[in-house]
């Protein structure tokens, strides 16, 4: 049970500059994302705060007390890593109590605690098992069991779920969430996947290049994001970006205008906002994308439903939106605040 | 989910082992036949006849109280030379891991000595601890220590196994450094993570994980101890003082090529194949079990 502060933190390696002063409140039992593309920063900032990176500049606290100059093992944080990084010569059980038992915790109660945990996560029948004899997802169970035996301050998860395949890896993030619930240990999640950072996150922060782009909740992100990296990044398809010459109507100021896949239609040649050649489409089933390349060469996605008629490759077509919709950017790719009665609806 | 190839006939298959069989059989088979059978006689002094006297030979060298000495000065010796070569390259391997800067120019230095020569390495030690013109012995002089290994079994003991240990540092700190590389950060920091401060992620997840890296190079510290050191003990004390330096191969060689003792030295031979073939059966057969993963 603890809040977790980041003020203006910075780090550097040698003379090059990863991450250039983020800030960030979690409050206690939240659950915070950070997301974004490889290299942009996200895990060298979990490890900042885990204290396997040091920090060089800023500060970070743990329920008001500043952590900056503290031992990975003096914070009480825990951490999932990526490759799970269980002791391969331990079996499960060793594996989940080795810190409990470095603490000299009594044994009743680790043998307890460990109970506890393994029966949460189904890992009962695997505890004399050595980690190499489990598959990938009872390994991250493991690696969850030795996290919530310690009953931390802070959860940190470095990209937990990037090694299991897909199936497995939806049904643990439902696990990952629900257990968050239950024990109410506020949390801090990294991923590159923006679906996992749209159904965990209570909060989620976007990074890119190094600073935090937008913090906020995840429906909110989706609906005003702040720049054009963000607006491209969460939401999939991906949100279209055409610049205003290319459209029926000039937009003021704005250098970029976007428009989510979701919010478009197709119409007739000739009508709409701008045309395009379709390329190809990708019928899912529910739903059907298709790809337009319009005469500046740009690609374009509309998104529709799957029941409506499938225009083939080579086809012209005009598309069409609410232009209320339309995600206005300035020359510096940040978001210009345009109709305000929207963004007061969206709190 | 092992996958063998076979072949169908036996005549490629022997083709390709042709050449390791044929090294194995013309270096190791054909002398170990010759150690043993020149162990079951006597030759006369001038080499003209022999004379076979059964296992009189082996009778005789396990009564001989020198032998049994002998047995006792390669127990400690290898012992320590394991413990002195294996222990130094460890620390060294724990240090030159933990080190960011320069860390290639450290290892680089750190490989040399591997290079040098046995013998030639025993010449450089004998150099420093010479009794009369040493530096080092010098320098133990204004301490008021009086170093003289020719005279006094232990520092020669001491000697010897510095010597042999100081070269073999180097190839265990590359195998023990490739060892520590090879366990993933991650299972450190997870340790780390997990509340373990150095020594106990050392002596808990570290050591553990080099297990089967320290298995190997004890078998190979050994046999080293037991075979490679003789130009090392040869240049520096020649066996003495008495006969305190004079492991069993050193004695085989002093019986036979010096002492003359054809018959006893094949006979030594004989013994110390054994010996070793029991020593890596063991080894294999006990330590391994309680080697990790």
């Amino acid at each position: 049970m603890a809040t977790l502060k980041l003020r203006n933190v910075k780090k550097r390696f040698g003379s090059t500059d990863v991450i250039h002063g983020v800030d960030l409140d979690v409050a206690d039992g939240e659950f915070i994302v950070i997301v974004g593309p490889s290299g942009c920063g996200k895990s060298t900032l979990l490890r900042m705060v885990a204290g396997l990176e040091t920090v060089s500049g800023g500060e970070i606290s743990i329920d008001g007390k500043p952590v900056n100059d503290l031992e990975p093992m003096d914070r009480d944080i825990a951490m999932v890593f990526q490759n799970y990084a269980l002791y391969p010569h331990m079996s499960v059980y060793d594996n989940i109590s080795y810190g409990l038992k470095i603490a000299k915790t009594p044994k009743e109660e680790i043998a307890a605690r460990v109970a506890t945990a393994a029966k949460m996560l189904q890992l009962e029948p695997y505890l004399q098992r050595k980690p190499r004899e489990l598959s990938g997802g009872q390994r991250q169970r493991v690696a969850m069991g030795r996290a919530i035996v310690r009953k931390p301050a802070v959860f940190l998860f470095d990209e937990p779920l990037s090694n299991l395949d897909a199936k497995l890896r939806v049904q643990m993030r439902l696990e990952i969430k629900a257990l968050q619930k239950e024990l109410g240990i506020t949390s801090l999640y990294v991923t590159h996947d923006q679906v996992e950072a749209m159904t965990l996150a209570d909060r989620m922060v976007v990074m890119h290049g190094g600073v935090a782009d937008q913090i906020g909740a995840p429906l909110d992100v989706y609906a005003n994001p702040a720049t054009s990296f963000v607006a491209g990044f969460i939401g999939s398809p991906a949100t279209n970006f055409l610049p205003p010459a290319a459209l029926n109507a000039p937009r003021d100021g704005a250098s970029t205008v976007g428009v989510r896949p979701e919010h478009t239609r197709l119409v007739h040649s000739g009508e709409g906002q701008t045309q395009g050649i379709v390329t190809f489409s990708e019928a899912l089933g529910a739903e059907t994308l298709v790809h337009l390349s319009l005469p500046s060469g740009a690609a374009f996605t509309v998104r529709q439903d799957g029941a409506l008629p499938c225009p083939h490759s080579g086809e012209h077509c005009g598309v069409d939106w609410d232009q209320s919709r339309e995600i206005l950017f300035d020359a510096d790719e940040r978001r210009i605040r345009q109709g305000r009665a929207r963004a007061a609806a969206c709190p | 989910m092992e996958k063998r190839v076979t072949f169908k006939g036996w005549l490629l298959p022997v083709l390709l082992l042709l050449p390791q069989i044929v090294v194995t059989a013309v270096f190791f088979f054909y002398p170990a036949g010759q150690a043993v059978w020149q162990s079951l006689f006597i030759p006369d002094p001038f080499g003209l006849k022999s004379q076979f006297v059964g296992l009189g030979n082996f009778q005789y060298l396990l009564n001989d109280p020198y032998y049994r000495a002998s047995f006792v000065t390669t127990a400690v010796f290898s012992g320590l030379v394991t413990v002195v070569s294996m222990g130094m390259a460890l620390y060294l391997a724990l240090l030159a891991d933990r080190l960011i800067k320069g860390s290639g120019t450290y290892r680089t230095l750190l490989i040399w000595p591997y290079a040098v020569a046995p013998a030639v390495a025993g010449v450089l030690w004998l150099f420093m601890f010479n009794t009369r013109v040493g530096v080092v012995s010098w320098y133990l002089g204004l301490l008021g220590y009086d170093w003289n290994h020719v005279l006094n079994d232990a520092e020669a003991m001491g000697l010897v196994v510095a010597a042999s240990s100081w070269g073999r540092v180097s190839y265990n700190f590359l195998f023990f450094l490739a060892g520590l590389q090879a366990i993933p950060r991650s299972v450190i920091e997870a340790a780390a993570i997990d509340g373990a401060h150095f020594w106990t992620r050392f002596r808990t997840i570290v050591f553990p994980l080099l297990s089967p890296t320290t298995f190997f190079l004890l078998v190979v510290n050994i046999v080293y101890a037991f075979f490679e050191t003789f130009g090392v003990i040869h240049t520096i004390t020649s066996g003495g003082p008495q006969q305190a330096t004079t492991i069993l191969v050193y004695k085989v060689y002093k019986d036979g090529f010096v002492g003359q003792d054809l018959g006893g030295s094949a006979a030594q031979s004989v013994i110390l194949l054994v010996v070793v073939g029991i020593l890596t059966v063991i080894q294999f057969k006990f330590i391994e079990r309680r080697v990790h993963y």
